[in-house]
């Protein structure tokens, strides 16, 4: 990282340092093609949209906390539209993530509705595409 | 059947000798599979943006399919008009002073043909582009190398232009920035030039294919100094900038009667450029300059990055201002650049192209292109300097 960002080494650990204490550097996260590794390839992830009651006070926020302590939740957003949360889930199987759904999501107080999609394919990940192909393989060598 | 097949060749292409960079080529494809970093191509490694490439998918879809005018649709020319001006300043009119080329090379190749007689002299600086020196060969002219030097950074000098100048002079060929030096001229440097082109008469072909990646000060072009827009044809592309090398898209813009003497050897050799490609680069133009703003930045970073390590290595290197072109010395090594490019590809597979390639003035240099990815770029610096310090001991060991 100090190679590419043109600094020293000490100079990226106190930047790193200085970003955890402000919670603006939370962690590391790598960005895989699920599809090409056959145990991740197995997970099942869906994106469910949440329908809730918000409470008095507390508007949709601890709601919304609360539902995303749950470990089956990789990410949880507030939305404007239709619904009021959108929530991404990994599970093992499709029948944890639909036990999630069932037992663990929809009963908890202030949830009104849920509406579960499951990914079938990615495309896009973290800003990579997956087998788009940029043609770059194919470069020459050598040109003029 | 060969040795009499060759009887055919007419005799000035027979003699004109395969670009320097074939040979070089061979040996990297022989390694194909290998690991090779190669910073040996001239083309950046950014795929044409999406935008660019949706355009050219639309026009097939629209059934743009058919032929232009010679000079181009009138939209391209417009637009690529209003670029020149809003960019270099120099004004053309859409109707009569631009024509869309194949590429730069195709206009480079219909302006030889168009304004040489056999016998004229055509100055060019040197280290350069492979083609230049060829292709003034194939249209019976003959080429006047300038030397340029790494103590000017390789930029062309009025003092060096004057000392090559002979009776006969009528052109004189720019690449700035250049490739393979990375050189350039600022506009001091550059009025010099002209005033010494106005004083010979010469007729200035400019190709400014590189001057968006201008990193230091702003780019001029020579067109735009007092007196020059009608002794210059301005030579510019999409290739580099906007990342479409495959495209095959470039331009000329010059007075109306150059530009119609141009237009009369492409309507009769090219007819005009492909309809998909012209969609393309009016895209481009319309909507494209963000893009190249963000590929010149990344440029710029692996620019910064190269020149440095290069000269920590002990490979002297200046800063090159524009291009993606970095032209190290091997002489502080010992070793002469043919030597060095082989040594470094066999030993630690990076490919660099020994300076020879663009002329004998690039004797005891290489091209590295930092046209490659940034992390690349790093693991290519390093194996360099594991090679430059396995030649040192081995050096050492012979007692050289």
């Amino acid at each position: 990282m100090a190679q590419v960002a043109g600094l020293s080494v000490a100079e990226v650990e106190q930047h790193l340092e200085q970003l955890k204490k402000d919670k603006i550097f939370l962690g590391w996260r790598p960005v895989l093609d699920l599809s090409r590794e056959a145990a991740a390839a197995a997970a099942v992830r869906a994106v469910i949209e949440v329908r809730l009651t918000p409470e008095r006070g507390g508007g949709f926020n601890n709601l919304a906390q609360r539902l995303a302590k749950f470990e089956e939740v990789e990410s949880c957003y507030l939305m404007s539209g239709g619904y009021d949360l959108l929530v991404f889930v990994t599970a093992p199987t499709l029948q944890k993530a639909a036990a999630f759904v069932s037992e663990k999501l929809s009963t908890l107080g202030g949830v009104l509705s849920t509406s579960t999609h499951f990914l079938l394919r990615s495309y896009k990940e973290g800003g990579f595409q997956l087998d788009g192909g940029d043609g770059s393989g194919d470069r020459l060598n050598v040109s003029p | 059947m060969s040795t009499t097949s060759k009887r055919w060749v007419a005799g000035h292409v027979a003699t004109l000798p395969k670009s320097g960079i074939r040979d070089f080529f061979e040996l990297v494809t022989k390694m194909k599979g290998q690991d090779v970093i190669s910073l040996g191509v001239g083309e950046p490694d950014f795929v044409t943006p999406w935008h660019v490439r949706k355009a050219a998918i639309t026009a097939l879809e629209e059934g743009k399919t058919y032929y232009t005018s010679n000079l181009g649709t009138i939209e391209l020319r417009r637009a690529v008009s209003a670029y020149v001006t809003n960019h270099f300043g120099v004004d053309y009119r859409p109707e009569d002073q631009i024509i869309i080329t194949v590429g730069v090379s195709e206009a480079l190749d219909l302006a030889f043909r168009a304004f040489c007689n056999p016998g004229d002299k055509v100055m060019y600086h040197q280290p350069c582009y492979v083609s230049y020196h060829p292709s003034i060969s194939l249209v019976h002219a003959e080429g006047v190398a300038v030397p340029t030097f790494a103590k000017d950074n390789f930029a062309l000098t009025a003092e060096a232009l004057r000392a090559a100048w002979v009776p006969g002079c009528k052109i004189l060929m720019l690449n700035l920035p250049c490739n393979p030096t990375g050189g350039t001229c600022d506009r001091v440097q550059l009025e010099a030039i002209a005033a010494f082109c106005r004083e010979k008469d010469l007729l200035v072909l400019s190709d400014e294919i590189y001057s968006e990646l201008t990193f230091d000060g702003t780019h001029t072009s020579i067109a735009s100094l007092p007196g020059m827009q009608e002794r210059t044809i301005f030579l510019h592309g999409f290739s580099k900038a906007f990342a479409m090398t495959g495209w095959r898209i470039g331009y000329a813009c010059g007075p109306a009667e150059l530009i119609d003497a141009m237009m009369k050897v492409h309507q009769y050799a090219m007819m005009c450029a492909s309809i998909i490609a012209q969609e393309a680069a009016l895209e481009a133009l319309n909507n494209g300059w963000e893009q190249v703003c963000e590929m010149r930045d990344q440029y710029h970073r692996r620019r910064d990055l190269v020149v440095r390590r290069f000269n920590e290595i002990g490979l002297t290197c200046h800063s090159p201002r524009g291009s993606f072109y970095a032209f190290p010395s091997t002489q502080g090594l010992g070793m002469s650049e043919k030597d060095f490019a082989v040594g470094l590809l066999q030993q630690e597979k990076v490919a660099v192209v020994p300076g020879t390639a663009f002329g004998s003035n690039g004797t005891g240099h290489v091209r590295a292109c930092f046209a490659t990815g940034y992390e690349q770029l790093i693991v290519a610096c390093d194996r360099i300097e594991r090679f430059v310090a396995s030649s040192a001991r081995a050096r050492e060991k012979s007692g050289a």
